[in-house]
């Protein structure tokens, strides 16, 4: 196994890598920002860097100061979390040409996995189901519309490089298509560095539904079942869990074998997730694939035992994977919150200074934290603060045990959308297992404006 | 004179008025960047920008005045 690793990360994912290396004997290795100097993996990690600078691009996303850190702390592996440089395919190719393992698939299926166009005609010629859409990219405002015109409105129109939910924007007309091309093509080209634009049709309520894999570099991979992530917002998520309690069997073991289809199809290694929309019918459509871990994969721990990292840094290792595909069950129900720093209603950010956390104690509840209960919640990054997980042998359990926790959970000093996730837990939509990506809007901030 | 507040605490990204410029209803004043979103604040009423009361760079909180208008 590796003797140390160095976490291209930060919050709680940086300190989720480290408890899992601290089992493994593993040495850690922490970078920070100027503001995440207090932050709780800092501490936590055996060893830790400054970066300097405040925004992401002057700290984080510093491809050479992270590598000379790394060099320098004499890492043999470099683990990236999730986003920031997670998905970068140059980073991963520079650290490989440093002699440093790289905790992920190759640069190589990253690079083509970054390119959402791209993607999707590698999983169409795998023969994965993808939405109907432009099948390469549009070059301006003119020829999408010319596209729009065969797919047909409501369309999503989608950058790219994009992600976060960030240059993607639901059109209904050629009018709306041409004003959302302009100003989603300069976002995406602002944050991505990059404003290429394709067309997906809409499909209308569906369930965002993923399957997490496991792949090892001997060519043996696995499915390790889905989690439904219909309650978003901004189209980012804020509740999942696993299993979806929307899919029957027959639907999950198609999806399982399509999310295989696509590991095969591009060689992958290491741990990916596989996104797809779920209609009403059950038909699933390819979304994009995530060439990384996720934020939500403790569900997928709680309702299988693994965990995912230690397999990521096997797998990373050359060791192949230890179980075959029907040795693998579903076992209980896992449902995971994520607590942002926002307000519960416009979900506008509210950084700023906490000053007491009291957190949630009882049997099958896990926290994942990036604060302790003191800490200033910086402007320069994402809001969330906090995961919390249960798990129930029954998916009624693990709500009851999730609505008893957030009753419980106390952040002071900043606005938190707590209160929304309490009554999205206690909404009977929700307890009836039959949410769509439209529920935030349709019921909750519906009801919440009455 | 009209205050204008900013509506979320985050960051001054950018200033896209200057003092003396005449606006209208609607108009964007500057954006506020906070936790990789970008809020733009406009102002509700027409006016001349007598006084801005922050500069790019400058950390707001929800409520702080940031522009005054005659």
């Amino acid at each position: 196994m590796f003797s140390k690793l160095l976490i291209a990360n930060r919050g709680e994912i940086a300190s989720r890598i480290i408890r899992t290396c601290k089992r493994l004997n593993i040495q850690t290795v922490a970078i920070y920002s100027e503001p995440d100097e207090d932050s709780p993996y800092v501490k936590e990690a055996d060893e830790a860097y400054p970066l300097g600078g405040s925004r992401v691009h002057e700290s984080y996303l510093q491809v050479d100061k992270v590598l000379d850190i790394a060099k320098n702390a004499n890492v043999d592996a470099i683990h990236p979390g999730y986003g920031l440089l997670s998905e970068n395919a140059d980073f991963a190719e520079r650290i490989q040409s440093e002699g440093i393992t790289f905790v992920g698939p190759t640069s190589d299926v990253i690079r083509s996995m970054g390119s959402k166009v791209e993607a999707r005609s590698t999983m169409k010629r795998a023969g994965v189901p993808v939405i109907p859409g432009t099948s390469s990219s549009t070059k301006d405002a003119d020829a999408a519309i010319e596209a729009a015109s065969d797919i047909g409105y409501p369309i999503m129109l989608k950058a790219s490089a994009g992600g976060g939910g960030i240059g993607m924007q639901v059109v209904n007309n050629d009018e709306e298509l041409r004003k959302a091309y302009e100003s989603n093509a300069k976002r995406a080209q602002m944050f991505f560095g990059d404003g290429t634009m394709f067309l997906e049709k809409k499909i209308i309520n569906p369930h965002h539904i993923e399957i997490q894999v496991l792949a090892d570099q001997k060519g043996n991979a696995l499915y390790l079942f889905e989690r439904e992530c219909s309650v978003q917002r901004r189209h980012q998520k804020v509740v999942e869990e696993a299993p979806s309690p929307f899919i029957s069997e027959q639907t999950r073991e198609k999806m399982g074998e399509a999310a295989l289809k696509a590991v095969r199809a591009l060689g992958y290694q290491n741990a990916g997730t596989v996104e797809f929309l779920v209609d009403e019918n059950q038909h699933f459509y390819f979304l994009e694939m995530n060439t990384r871990l996720q934020v939500e994969h403790p569900v997928t721990e709680e309702i299988t035992g693994f965990d995912l990292v230690e397999e990521q840094l096997r797998i990373a290792h050359g060791e192949t994977l230890r179980y075959k595909q029907s040795e693998l069950t579903i076992h209980g129900h896992a449902i995971e919150v994520r607590v942002y720093a926002e307000d519960p209603k416009t979900f506008y950010p509210a950084p700023g200074q906490m000053t007491d956390m009291q957190l949630p104690v009882g049997d099958h509840i896990r926290h994942e934290l990036a604060v302790h209960s003191k800490s200033f919640v910086s402007p320069f990054y994402d809001p969330m603060i906090a995961k919390c997980i249960t798990w129930g042998e029954t998916r009624e359990d693990a709500i009851e045990r999730m609505s008893y926790a957030l009753s419980q959970y106390e952040v002071e000093g900043i606005k938190t959308n707590l209160p929304m996730l309490r009554t999205v837990l206690n909404h009977d939509i929700f307890k009836q297992g039959n949410i769509t990506t439209s529920f935030v809007e349709e019921h909750y901030l519906k009801e919440e404006a009455k | 004179m009209t205050e204008v507040k900013a509506n979320m605490a985050g960051s001054v990204w950018k200033i896209v008025v200057t003092e003396g410029d005449e606006v209208t209803s609607g108009q964007d004043l500057l954006i506020l960047e906070s936790m990789k979103m970008e809020i733009p604040i406009a102002t509700d009423d027409d006016g001349t920008v007598k006084e801005l009361k922050v500069k790019e760079g400058d950390f707001v909180n929800e409520g702080d005045v940031v522009a005054i208008l005659e």
